[in-house]
């Protein structure tokens, strides 16, 4: 058994002893810009504890989901529940503290590049853990780069690192606040095939280690068939089919199929 | 028939010619109501950074950060700009001073020039070439690259960590510039001075501040707010509502120059008409 398979049955029994609470329930989602519409009567579940991988093409509208989730975007109709609370209907105070316990993955990466990767660091935990003192501040940052496999890099400007890197410690950064959900876009897109592999498995690794429960947007079929518990695909904004990596694996639907080609 | 060929090719011009005008007519109507909304943002924009400059949790520290950057990396190019700016007008203003007999005004000329009008606008027009497309760009290329999104997701307010602070330190920086230019100014003028005479710089100084009065100098100081105001704000309203890709960062630089520029033009032209009427 290899290593990636070992911390996936793990990773899999904690979750199935885990309750099957849900953590965010989206219901008939709608979302369009000018005449087009993105999302059409979207629903999905995400259970506690779970990597939940939406699969679809560019353009289908996976990552206006994840963002209506965290409010970057509105949606025109439909609700997002997440922690049993209405996204929508939150206030601003109400709406950080929701925020704190979601971690953002961007698709670029995101880091502030006037910040050194220390400072990147450092700048969520400042804001949204103040009762930390610079000790444990420095502990928590060593601690998170040490998980990403990055303990070196921490006075490197963000133009300094390579593609993976910049993934690495961006997810050092969304971890590094100890966030309860996870949302994935696009997390090995860019990189070559054993930089996203490595990626793969340190989704795998967070979701062990800090138990969390992640939507994890992907068109790599390689990440997915790593990090998934359930797949979701999104086909011109609307759900074309749920199930298992072996429903999607042994389903003869040409589009299915285009992707585990 | 002919006359029925007549009749339908007129029907078919006043049908083209109807066609023409809806075009033109929502063609229009889609300007006047962009137009609209683009005030509209504006003013949203403003209020959403007056409500956060007088908010809790001031980002103090990168106000500092942004002074310095403001205020400290552009002494040296002011400084430069400044004394070229006393010199030329020295040079260029003699002959016409010397044709009148009137030699002994060109300190005090040189000086209330430089105080009244031509160091704040043209610091001010330096500012806005190198602050506000420096904001532009900046703010513009990480909304591209979505760092501010990941900030608001890390539940801080980009309006008051990236766009208040810059605002705020280009209102107080701009000031001071605008003083450390004047001074630049006076030097160069005296330098410009000395090209074709000698005159100390104890008697260059006693010749041009016998001019010059406080509110020579005060109104410029005032102004000088406005003008850091102005290119805060245009700089960060450019780069923060920029577009997604990645020629929109240089659209938006471009645009911040150019508007900040005017900006400080129309509000130098509001001042000197308060002024006139206050004086």
């Amino acid at each position: 058994m290899t290593n990636t398979e070992q911390i996936k049955v793990a990773t899999k029994a904690s979750s199935a002893s885990a309750s099957r609470e849900v953590v965010i329930e989206i219901d008939n989602l709608q979302i369009s810009f000018g005449n087009l519409e993105v999302l059409k009567n979207t629903s999905l579940k995400l259970f506690n504890g779970e990597n939940l991988v939406l699969l679809g093409k560019s353009g289908s509208g996976k990552s206006v989901l994840i963002k209506c989730i965290v409010r970057l975007m509105q949606q025109d109709s439909g609700t997002i529940q997440v922690f049993n609370k209405n996204v929508a209907t939150l206030n601003r105070i109400e709406l950080s503290e929701l925020r704190e316990k979601i971690g953002f993955l961007f698709q670029s990466g995101a880091l502030y590049d006037s910040m050194t990767v220390k400072q990147n660091l450092e700048f969520p935990l400042r804001r949204l853990k103040k009762n930390l003192t610079e000790q444990q501040i420095k502990e928590k940052v060593g601690e998170v780069l040490e998980n990403v496999g990055l303990a070196d890099a921490l006075d490197k400007m963000p133009s300094e690192l390579s593609g993976g890197m910049r993934k690495r410690i961006s997810l050092a950064r969304t971890i590094i606040v100890d966030p309860m959900i996870m949302l994935y876009d696009e997390p090995t897109t860019g990189l070559d095939p054993v930089t996203s592999h490595e990626i793969s498995n340190l989704i795998l690794d967070v979701q062990k280690k800090y138990k969390t429960s992640s939507i994890i947007i992907t068109h790599d079929i390689k990440c997915a068939l790593i990090t998934a518990d359930r797949l979701l695909m999104l086909n011109d904004g609307e759900i074309y089919k749920e199930g298992t990596i072996k429903d999607f694996e042994t389903s003869s639907d040409p589009l299915i199929q285009s992707f585990f080609v | 028939m002919k006359k029925v060929n007549t009749i339908i090719k007129i029907k078919d011009f006043s049908k083209g010619q109807s066609k023409k005008l809806k075009a033109t007519v929502i063609a229009k109507t889609e300007k006047a109501s962009n137009f609209l909304t683009d005030v509209a943002d504006v003013f949203l924009f403003m209020t959403q950074i007056v409500k956060e400059t007088f908010s809790r949790n001031f980002e103090f520290r990168e106000f500092l950060n942004q002074c310095y950057q403001i205020g400290y990396k552009t002494l040296p190019l002011i400084a430069v700009t400044g004394t070229i700016m006393g010199l030329v007008l020295t040079i260029q203003s003699r002959p016409i001073l010397v044709d009148f007999g009137a030699v002994t005004m060109l300190p005090g000329m040189v000086v209330i020039s430089l105080l009244r009008e031509i160091g704040p606008v043209i610091t001010a027009l330096i500012c806005a070439g190198k602050i506000g497309s420096g904001m532009g760009a900046e703010l513009g290329s990480m909304k591209v690259s979505e760092q501010i999104d990941a900030m608001e997701v890390s539940s801080t307010n980009p309006i008051r960590f990236l766009v208040v602070t810059r605002v705020l330190a280009a209102t107080i920086m701009i000031p001071l510039l605008v003083l450390y230019a004047d001074v630049f100014g006076i030097l160069g003028s005296w330098a410009g001075v000395n090209i074709k005479g000698e005159v100390t710089l104890v008697l260059f100084f006693s010749q041009a501040f016998s001019h010059v009065e406080f509110f020579d100098f005060l109104p410029a100081v005032v102004k000088s707010f406005f003008f850091g105001t102005v290119i805060g704000f245009v700089g960060c309203y450019k780069g923060y509502n920029a577009g997604r890709g990645t020629e929109s960062v240089g659209v938006a630089a471009n645009s911040a120059v150019v508007q900040a520029s005017l900006m400080v033009i129309i509000v130098d032209l509001i001042a000197v008409q308060i002024i006139d009427m206050l004086l």
